[in-house]
């Protein structure tokens, strides 16, 4: 039998589209900072862009939101192991 | 004799556990992609006017088609979610119908894409791009095998939803048995972060 005391939690439509069209807009607003060409400046908005738009696919149309606290504590080990990758990584290509 | 009972309602299921595996996997495929990001990162810090120079040939209307193509099935395949634990089967089935068809959208883009970029010779190991810069042989190589990468990504979430569609429509998802959707969703979801990603780096660095 499905334990029912897990989250039979329904997300609501509104949620969904709301969010839905938030990452559009962002998606749109990364388009324009890309255009206005800042360089290093315009890669690292688009990077945080991104992550914003990955975030509220994680926390809404993954549930993460609404699981239990042990799926977003566990996130963080790959997320943090590829930053830690990249990081060090590049704390060697910097000095090349 | 007692009759013994098989009906569905006896099966054991652990909802939280199969859960849990599919995340479980989805930190590998973060780790599988990420170690790509990784390579992208490293080569476009040591060849930054050569990457520059190469993203030229990417279609920017292609790539934002594509991303408001996935963002928008990541929007059915949540919405396929919630109606299945509201027994609404049929909306599910719709739902899960239209992330099939802008999964199929978004290969359908990237078919015409890779034809463009290997016509006028970009691809691995075409004579043009050997004679190309370092810089630039790297860029191609990554774009061909990150989005060939994910492209396969897609498509075995395309298939996979397709064979979930059918267990719905025969009763074996549904609103007290689910969690193969949901897993199904998570997947598809992840797919559409690794593109969140990808846009950016292949087609915002004019």
């Amino acid at each position: 039998m499905m334990n029912q005391k897990e989250s039979p939690h329904i997300v609501g439509t509104r949620t969904f589209v709301f969010t839905w069209i938030a990452l559009l807009l962002l998606t749109s607003l990364t388009i324009k900072v890309a255009e206005m060409q800042m360089g290093r400046l315009s890669m690292l908005v688009n990077l945080l862009i991104a992550s914003t738009k990955a975030c509220l696919v994680l926390w809404v149309f993954m549930h993460l939101k609404y699981e239990r606290r042990i799926f977003k504590l566990l996130l963080i080990v790959p997320i943090g192991t590829i930053t830690i990758i990249i990081g060090l990584t590049f704390f060697d290509i910097w000095y090349r | 004799m007692t009759e013994i009972n098989y009906s569905k309602s006896q099966k054991s299921i652990d909802y939280t556990g199969a859960k849990f595996g599919m995340w479980l996997f989805l930190f590998t495929e973060i780790l599988l992609f990420g170690g790509m990001f990784l390579l992208y990162a490293v080569y476009r810090q040591v060849h930054t006017a050569d990457f520059h120079d190469a993203a030229m040939e990417m279609s920017l209307f292609f790539g934002s088609a594509n991303t408001v193509i996935l963002l928008t099935s990541s929007l059915t395949m949540a919405l396929s979610i919630s109606a299945i634990k509201r027994n609404a089967r049929v909306h599910s089935m719709i739902f899960q119908a239209a992330t099939v068809i802008l999964g199929l959208a978004f290969l359908g883009n990237k078919i015409i894409e890779w034809r463009e970029h290997i016509l006028h010779g970009y691809y691995p190991d075409s004579p043009q791009l050997l004679a190309m810069s370092h810089g630039k042989i790297l860029y191609f190589g990554l774009y061909y095998v990150m989005t060939g990468i994910h492209g396969i990504h897609v498509l075995i979430g395309i298939t996979i939803i397709c064979f979930i569609l059918i267990l719905t429509k025969l009763d074996k998802v549904s609103s007290t048995d689910y969690i193969k959707l949901e897993n199904t969703g998570l997947f598809w979801h992840l797919v559409d972060i690794i593109w969140i990603y990808l846009f950016p780096l292949f087609y915002l660095i004019k």
